[in-house]
């Protein structure tokens, strides 16, 4: 039962390996705790503490999909696997976006390296990757393949399938959340109208995955884990989106506030 | 003339914020009661069509969507004054009783997403779905149209 997974490491990690796994995500924090020092600093206003917390949040709960006792659980169990990717997919892009990783950057690296970045997103090519419609397919259309086709049990089996398909993970899902909100700069900026209907569809393309994975699972995957396993994946998804749909209905309604009286009719095409 | 305008634009966005949140309170009513307290409906039926998926997917993500957007397009409304209770009401009632109607006629029935109950005489149960449904859409449109006569009065 176990052995199918064994290329990937011995079971149980040894600890120190553990360890030395988690030290990215380490320095990740330290990084981002050293440029928020810095900017306070350089710019005389206090970074937000309430950022460091998001991004220590959303590094943590990363680092706990692919490091430590639930990645070791998801090589062997679908339920575990689906946690981890609700986590690393959905829950640590929403925390590092809501962190502005990118504005905190661009204060503290030189003024020539912030102008060539901002000259990257302001890009054509960057704007294509992150419009909503783009990000969404990225997104959802990945999770169709991933547990539709082969690709589910190759990654059990190849190490670095395995790595790809949770890099594209976490990246889909960064791109995808910050095509929805904007909290860090973001030069291409779409309707309310678009992201909502965006934001239903990859909304419905999880949920119908999730309860055709219910029926028909991955290959190799148990149906008594496939069956909890898309359970865990459809109402952790709801509860993630619920969030996400909450925060672009909170910017909507922030830019959507009426001026003064006489400006009703301007206001309400925003 | 321009404030008759304004107002009947309030009007349609009182009834587009009210039929949104009609739709979600209902398919929230359904997720609540009947999946999980009751545990009627059955989060997958083997004899679900593979349309019948889809548009359970679809209406559900509609139906998140729909109530917390409606509940935001609400507190605009109230913010700019122009909520209109009584059309916003009828509005809830009317897009209660569309989506129940529709969960009961083509995803129970025709798309066999999930039965309401599990048991013999399920044709009972049904019936007051449906007939719940249609009274919602009765008393939506009645309250609509009271709305209308009452503000030109």
């Amino acid at each position: 039962m176990h052995d199918h997974s064994s290329h990937l490491g011995q079971y149980p990690m040894p600890v120190h390996e553990h360890l030395l796994s988690a030290l990215p995500f380490a320095l990740l924090i330290l990084l981002y705790a050293g440029a928020a020092v810095l900017s306070s600093r350089r710019y005389g206003r206090q970074w937000p503490l309430s950022r460091f917390v998001l991004w220590l949040l959303g590094v943590l709960s990363a680092a706990a999909a692919v490091v430590g006792p639930l990645a070791e659980q998801a090589h062997r169990m679908f339920q575990a696997h689906m946690a981890a990717h609700l986590l690393l997919g959905m829950l640590a892009p929403l925390l590092l976006v809501l962190s502005a990783p990118v504005t905190l950057a661009l204060r503290v690296i030189n003024t020539g390296a912030s102008r060539r970045i901002s000259r990257i997103l302001r890009g054509a090519c960057f704007g294509f990757l992150t419009h909503p419609v783009t990000a969404a397919f990225l997104n959802i259309g990945g999770l169709w393949i991933l547990y539709t086709t082969e690709l589910y049990a190759l990654m059990q089996e190849h190490l670095l399938v395995h790595i790809i398909v949770h890099v594209h993970i976490f990246l889909s899902g960064y791109v995808f959340t910050a095509s929805m909100i904007y909290i860090d700069p973001s030069p291409h900026r779409t309707g309310y109208v678009l992201r909502a209907v965006v934001m239903v569809t990859a909304l419905a393309g999880h949920g119908i995955l999730a309860k055709y994975l219910y029926a028909s699972p991955p290959e190799g995957v148990p149906a008594v884990q496939a069956e909890s396993g898309s359970l865990l994946m459809y109402y952790g998804g709801d509860g993630i989106h619920i969030l996400l749909i909450v925060l672009l209905c909170v910017q909507w309604y922030k830019s959507a506030r009426p001026r003064l009286s006489v400006d009703k009719k301007t206001s309400r095409t925003a | 003339m321009a404030e008759t305008r304004t107002s009947s634009t309030y009007r349609r966005r009182n009834i587009g914020s009210g039929f949104l949140f009609g739709i979600g309170l209902v398919a929230f009513i359904d997720e609540a009661v009947f999946h999980q307290l009751l545990h009627w409906h059955h989060f997958y039926d083997r004899s679900t069509t593979a349309v019948g998926l889809v548009s359970d997917g679809l209406f559900h993500a509609l139906s998140w969507f729909a109530t917390i957007g409606g509940l935001f397009l609400f507190a605009d409304l109230r913010r700019r004054e122009a909520l209109q209770l009584q059309a916003w009401l009828g509005a809830v009632l009317l897009g209660s009783g569309a989506f129940q109607l529709y969960d009961g006629v083509v995803h129970h029935k025709l798309m066999r997403i999930h039965q309401i109950r599990y048991v013999d005489n399920v044709l009972v149960y049904d019936w007051a779905w449906n007939i719940a449904a249609v009274l919602l859409i009765a008393g939506g449109w009645f309250l609509l149209i009271y709305s209308r006569r009452t503000r030109q009065s």
